[in-house]
């Protein structure tokens, strides 16, 4: 399977540290999958302007495409102004409306403190399930005071990541099994 | 109903139509050329009206794998290769064209025909040509609304006198020639939310509805809002057609029709639009009351049969050849609509 780990925003470096570390993870029990890091703030992403992401050119194009590839996709976020980051938001709106379908999407969030813990459910979980993702309903959330000098130090952060990159390997597994015999079943 | 050509007497009107897409064979992988492409699509025009078939379509999309982007020369050829079935754009995007020049080649193969020629004008799902052909596509609705209603003028009018926001005034301008009977008919083309329907009904133009999937009260729906419009604007929605275009594919069996044409949509879909037609969809599109038409003989009539009595609609167009379905499926297609979904249609939709 195809795995894109998304980071989804331009500032700062916890979402981006954490999700290294996810892909870490990642490369280290399923070096048999594609496994690619994207990180929005390496590329110039311009606003959605409602055409169909494959007429989308250059840095826009490239990572519409590469999401719309993917089987799982891991969305990193921080929390900005109590919700997801623009940037991020911007790449949601880029996609076709059912741009998740069939696809598995996880989250994992970092956050200055424990106060926005249900962002990720209240604010993407909606956008994710409208767009007919697949979603793996534990999130890991992450607190600033988790990180020091662009790593997890945390033991239990780390047990979490590990466990939430095998869940969101393992729901699409079973999705692609549940939609392979749902399939089978229409004769055609 | 007789300015728009169509006699309700004779029952709802059948016809084919083609986006002209240039697609791989997906069994096969390859992919015919452009020239083949082209030369088939006339040939399937010739088919259609050996088989009786009331209209034959073709459609423009500027974009990779399509190969009709000069519809109007595609369906010139067309009138000069037939004697009597009706031939329209499906559709012509008014929006990045200028619509005296469009009138000019419509009424032109309106006279090489004998007083066949329609114009579907739609906005583009596709929007490769608004770059190709130097627009901005900020202004695809005003584009739209304004172009359309420029080519509705013409058509009414022999002198026009008109001033606009996308092309330099007319001044006492004759548009030539004119069609064999002074007019064309001119539909609107309209896809997605009632929206569009309803603004068809208030402007009181014939409506050519897409219906790619999904349930036929839906779609209905649509049908309903157009013709309120049409009727709270001063229009009699009686004397309005409305057409439905869809997906098409019949052979012995319905799964057997889904089996062969599934693999056609789902990878040309993928090709054009960047995602597939899902499987559970099209498995669900063969249900009696949903509105694709891709089933055995005998289902297809009660569908057609079916989505007549919901919609009230004067002509049915179906789409079969999208994805590389080869001209033998479609010389298949094309005799069994002749011999046995088109009399049955006809026998109980006749007044």
């Amino acid at each position: 399977m195809n795995i894109v780990l998304l980071a989804g925003s331009i500032v700062g470096s916890k979402t981006r540290t954490a999700l290294e570390y996810a892909e870490r993870s990642a490369i280290n029990n399923y070096s048999d999958h594609q496994i690619q890091l994207i990180d929005l703030a390496e590329h110039d992403l311009q606003f959605s302007d409602g055409r169909n992401y494959l007429d989308y050119e250059g840095d826009t194009g490239y990572v519409t495409k590469a999401v719309m590839d993917a089987d799982i996709v891991i969305i990193g976020t921080p929390i900005f102004q109590a919700s997801i980051p623009g940037t991020l938001k911007n790449l949601l709106d880029l996609l076709p409306q059912d741009g998740f379908r069939d696809k598995t999407v996880s989250m994992l969030a970092t956050a200055g403190s424990s106060k926005h813990f249900m962002i990720p459910e209240q604010h993407l979980k909606p956008i994710l399930g409208y767009m007919k993702a697949q979603i793996v309903q534990t999130y890991v959330y992450i607190e600033e005071r988790n990180f020091a000098n662009k790593e997890i130090i945390d033991d239990d952060v780390r047990f979490r990541i590990n466990r939430l990159v095998e869940d969101t390997v393992t729901h699409a597994k079973a999705y692609k099994q549940f939609q392979k015999e749902k399939e089978a079943s229409y004769g055609f | 109903m007789e300015q728009y050509r169509i006699d309700q007497r004779k029952g709802l009107e059948f016809g084919l139509y083609t986006l002209g897409d240039h697609l791989p064979e997906p069994h096969t992988g390859e992919r015919i050329s452009a020239q083949q492409r082209l030369n088939e699509i006339i040939e399937a025009a010739k088919l259609a009206e050996q088989a009786g078939l009331d209209i034959f379509t073709v459609g423009e999309s500027h974009q990779e794998f399509f190969t009709t982007q000069a519809h109007s020369v595609v369906l010139s050829a067309i009138a000069q290769a037939t004697e009597k079935i009706k031939i329209a754009s499906s559709s012509t995007i008014i929006s990045t064209l200028d619509p005296v020049r469009v009138y000019e080649d419509f009424a032109t193969i309106d006279l090489i025909s004998d007083g066949r020629a329609e114009i579907i004008a739609g906005r583009a799902s596709r929007l490769g040509n608004f770059e190709l052909l130097g627009y901005d596509l900020h202004d695809y609705e005003a584009l739209y609304e304004e172009k359309f209603d420029l080519l509705r003028q013409i058509n009414d009018n022999e002198i026009i006198n008109w001033e606009g926001q996308f092309r330099k005034p007319l001044r006492n301008a004759e548009v030539l020639p004119r069609p064999k009977s002074g007019a064309l008919p001119i539909w609107r083309a309209v896809g997605g939310p009632p929206a569009s329907a309803e603004k068809a009904g208030r402007a009181g133009v014939p409506m050519f509805l897409a219906t790619l999937g999904g349930p036929v009260s839906s779609f209905k729906h649509s049908i309903d809002v157009y013709r309120q419009a049409a009727f709270d604007n001063g229009h009699n929605p009686d004397a309005l057609p409305v057409a439905t275009a869809g997906f098409f594919y019949t052979a012995e069996t319905t799964q057997q029709a889904q089996r062969e044409v599934y693999p056609n949509i789902n990878e040309g879909m993928m090709r054009t639009n960047g995602r597939g037609f899902p499987k559970s969809h099209f498995a669900q599109g063969a249900h009696p009351r949903d509105v694709m038409n891709v089933g055995s003989p005998n289902e297809i009539i009660e569908k057609i049969l079916y989505q007549h009595e919901e919609f009230g609609h004067q002509r049915y167009i179906g789409q079969m050849d999208f994805g590389g379905v080869t001209f033998d499926q479609l010389k298949r297609n094309i005799d069994i609509i002749g011999r046995e979904i088109l009399p049955a249609v006809r026998k109980h939709t006749q007044k």
